[in-house]
């Protein structure tokens, strides 16, 4: 049993003829640790998978589990409780509020922690600093660029240090540069110890994930099982040739 | 960073509708507290001005006989036959239980006497009393000081040709004349008003009185009730309630107090919509933000309290402002609705004001449960959309 395991999740949308299934059977299992990008073009149910597995979404049927935790079984109060705990979410558009200075938008999650307000502060201040922008602290979002707000999403969502974090398309509107640091910036997450699972649909930055999980039409088609097991660096980036030929091989089926 | 922090930075940085919201019940509040202290000065006022009044209650002997004068004409002597009332008894009228609120007791003895050739009605009365039970006196010349002086009727003196200054000698009592009574429309006019002493000396009543008036100075007090009492301690006494003049005037009020609390419900009813308005378009506004909250673990509850509070501190503002500007309007409307200067002035009521405060908060919080309700049952996921 892995740290994260899903068991045959369906979602549907809609009812009747007009349903609509966006995951269909998904059965996953991601240690604790792991680095996992899921792929897939848009309307293949990565979003909708990625937003069960956050405890967002109720899957039509099926069970999630974390940590031996059934997700869905649990109320929604708990459920938000399992998300505070465990779950730092980092949003394609960033979804900063406009109204807070950037210290204060990495300190939103601990907002419902009773905590010393210096306490909350250091920590926000600490988690701008891993991402590089404490010197940054008491601007608003619209002053800065799109690249350091994506930064301030990753440090709002490793501020409590959550087991996992799941980020949709953290890249997808930043250019290649940028998003190139964004992907390093999540993989120092993880190497940190922390869980990360990212949706994309460009390869372009898919090899910086130790796993890639392909989706087609709501069905895992690839569960990436043989790059799972834990690599350095160097000899990760020596095997990345061969993975990427392996994804052109799967993409062409 | 707590819950509190967001709101204010919120309401600090997206002001536009947290003004909506303050103007929605500021407008409500302030009709409320503007038309109750309106209502309030003009009942302040109108306990002045029934003070102006003079005496509302009479008292007369008891009689068997029936009144035969109508329209001013006298058909008959009998009022000079009448009993009277002992004026030791007048005593008991400052020990009923409404005694407070007797701002004069005016006993009066008439008898008729001949001057000059004139047969004239004389009257006793107490000066003092006088000044509150006949405010509308105007004297040319002096009230009387001493037991001596005498103040004659307008009509009385054009008829004898007396003026202040002239001295007359009535059965042996030597008067002087101190001043003359300006035309009042009653029958004042025709009479010769002498101290009360010097009138029973003059008419041979010594200790008795021919009929009390009675200023009892209230808003709403009990007329009938302390007619009641008065009759209860003077037994030879008919006790009249002259009400007609109180009754109509406090029921106009009364009518235009209901008549306002109709319009504050009004207006606060629509103060309130006009709050869920916005809140509602506020929630729809911020409906990412609210999925971002849930999805950081943030409670229902949490998000519940996020609206409601936002609502509640914008109310609290909303709530003083309101009864400050309710308070202005009044001061400046008042004039147009009385007449008295000075009498219904408004002044700050900590009670009133605390009213208006919490009831604004109370509103402001109730017309936003709903908004709140739809942004905590909000899905998270729909809500977030780009998830």
């Amino acid at each position: 049993m892995s740290y994260i395991d899903a068991e045959k999740l369906v979602k549907q949308y809609g009812t009747g003829e007009a349903t609509i299934t966006a995951v269909e059977g998904v059965n996953l299992g991601i240690d604790a640790g792991e680095f996992v990008a899921i792929m897939g073009e848009s309307g293949s149910g990565k979003s909708t998978l990625l937003s069960m597995l956050g405890g967002l979404n109720s899957p039509t049927s099926g069970r999630f589990i974390v940590d031996g935790v059934d997700v869905y079984a649990l109320t929604s109060d708990e459920r938000a409780d399992f998300r505070r705990r465990s779950v730092g979410f980092v949003f394609q558009n960033f979804h900063l509020l406009p109204y807070l200075t950037l210290a204060e938008n990495v300190m939103l999650p601990l907002a419902i922690v009773k905590m010393g307000k210096k306490q909350k502060l250091a920590a926000a201040i600490d988690a701008l600093a891993r991402v590089g922008l404490s010197d940054k602290a008491h601007r608003l979002p619209n002053q800065i660029s799109g690249g350091e707000q994506e930064r301030v999403a990753i440090a709002r969502a490793i501020v409590n240090h959550p087991p996992i974090i799941l980020a949709d398309e953290p890249t997808g509107n930043l250019d290649t540069h940028t998003g190139a640091e964004i992907m390093k910036l999540l993989a120092t997450v993880n190497r940190e110890g922390i869980t990360v699972i990212m949706v994309t649909h460009s390869t372009e930055y898919a090899h910086y994930a130790r796993r890639l999980i392909r989706l087609s039409d709501g069905r895992v088609v690839d569960e990436g099982a043989e790059l799972r097991r834990p690599e350095s660096r160097r000899r990760r980036s020596a095997r990345r040739p061969r993975r990427q030929k392996r994804l052109t091989k799967k993409g062409r089926l | 960073m707590t819950l509190k922090n967001i709101v204010i930075s919120n309401l600090r940085r997206r002001k536009a509708r947290a003004i909506f919201v303050l103007v929605g019940l500021l407008i409500g509040v302030a009709t409320v507290v503007g038309l109750i202290s309106l209502v309030q000065a003009m009942k302040n006022d109108m306990n002045h001005k029934l003070e102006m009044y003079g005496a509302n209650i009479l008292i007369v002997p008891k009689t068997e006989n029936l009144s035969l004068t109508y329209g001013g004409m006298s058909l008959g002597g009998i009022s000079f036959d009448m009993q009277e009332i002992r004026q030791a008894e007048l005593e008991k009228i400052k020990g009923i239980k409404n005694a407070a609120n007797v701002a004069a007791v005016g006993p009066m003895v008439l008898g008729p006497i001949t001057v000059g050739g004139h047969r004239i009605m004389l009257a006793g009365i107490d000066f003092t009393a006088a000044q509150i039970l006949r405010p509308w006196w105007s004297v040319k010349g002096k009230m009387p000081t001493r037991e001596d002086g005498v103040v004659i009727g307008s009509d009385a003196s054009r008829v004898i040709g007396l003026k202040p200054g002239d001295k007359v000698i009535v059965r042996g009592v030597k008067l002087s004349v101190t001043g003359i009574l300006e035309a009042t429309g009653s029958q004042d006019d025709g009479l010769i008003f002498a101290p009360l002493a010097a009138a029973q000396l003059i008419l041979g009543k010594q200790g008795r009185i021919s009929l009390v008036e009675v200023a009892a100075l209230c808003t709403g007090c009990p007329i009938p009730e302390m007619v009641k009492q008065i009759t209860a301690v003077l037994p030879s006494g008919n006790v009249m309630a002259i009400q007609q003049v109180v009754k109509g005037r406090m029921e106009t009020i009364s009518h235009f107090q209901k008549f306002s609390y109709g319009v504050s419900a009004l207006v606060l009813f629509v103060g309130c919509l006009m709050v869920l308005v916005t809140m509602m378009g506020s929630v729809r506004e911020r409906t990412v933000e609210i999925g971002i909250f849930r999805a950081m673990g943030f409670r229902k509850s949490h998000v519940l309290r996020i609206i409601l509070l936002e609502a509640g501190i914008v109310a609290a503002v909303a709530g003083i402002a309101g009864y400050f500007t309710g308070l202005g309007a009044t001061r400046l409307l008042l004039p147009l609705f009385t007449q008295g200067q000075g009498h219904g002035a408004v002044s700050l009521d900590p009670v009133m004001g605390a009213a208006a405060f919490l009831a604004s908060i109370m509103l402001g919080i109730a017309a936003s449960l709903y908004p709140a309700l739809m942004a905590a049952r909000l899905d998270p996921n729909e809500a977030l959309r780009a998830l």
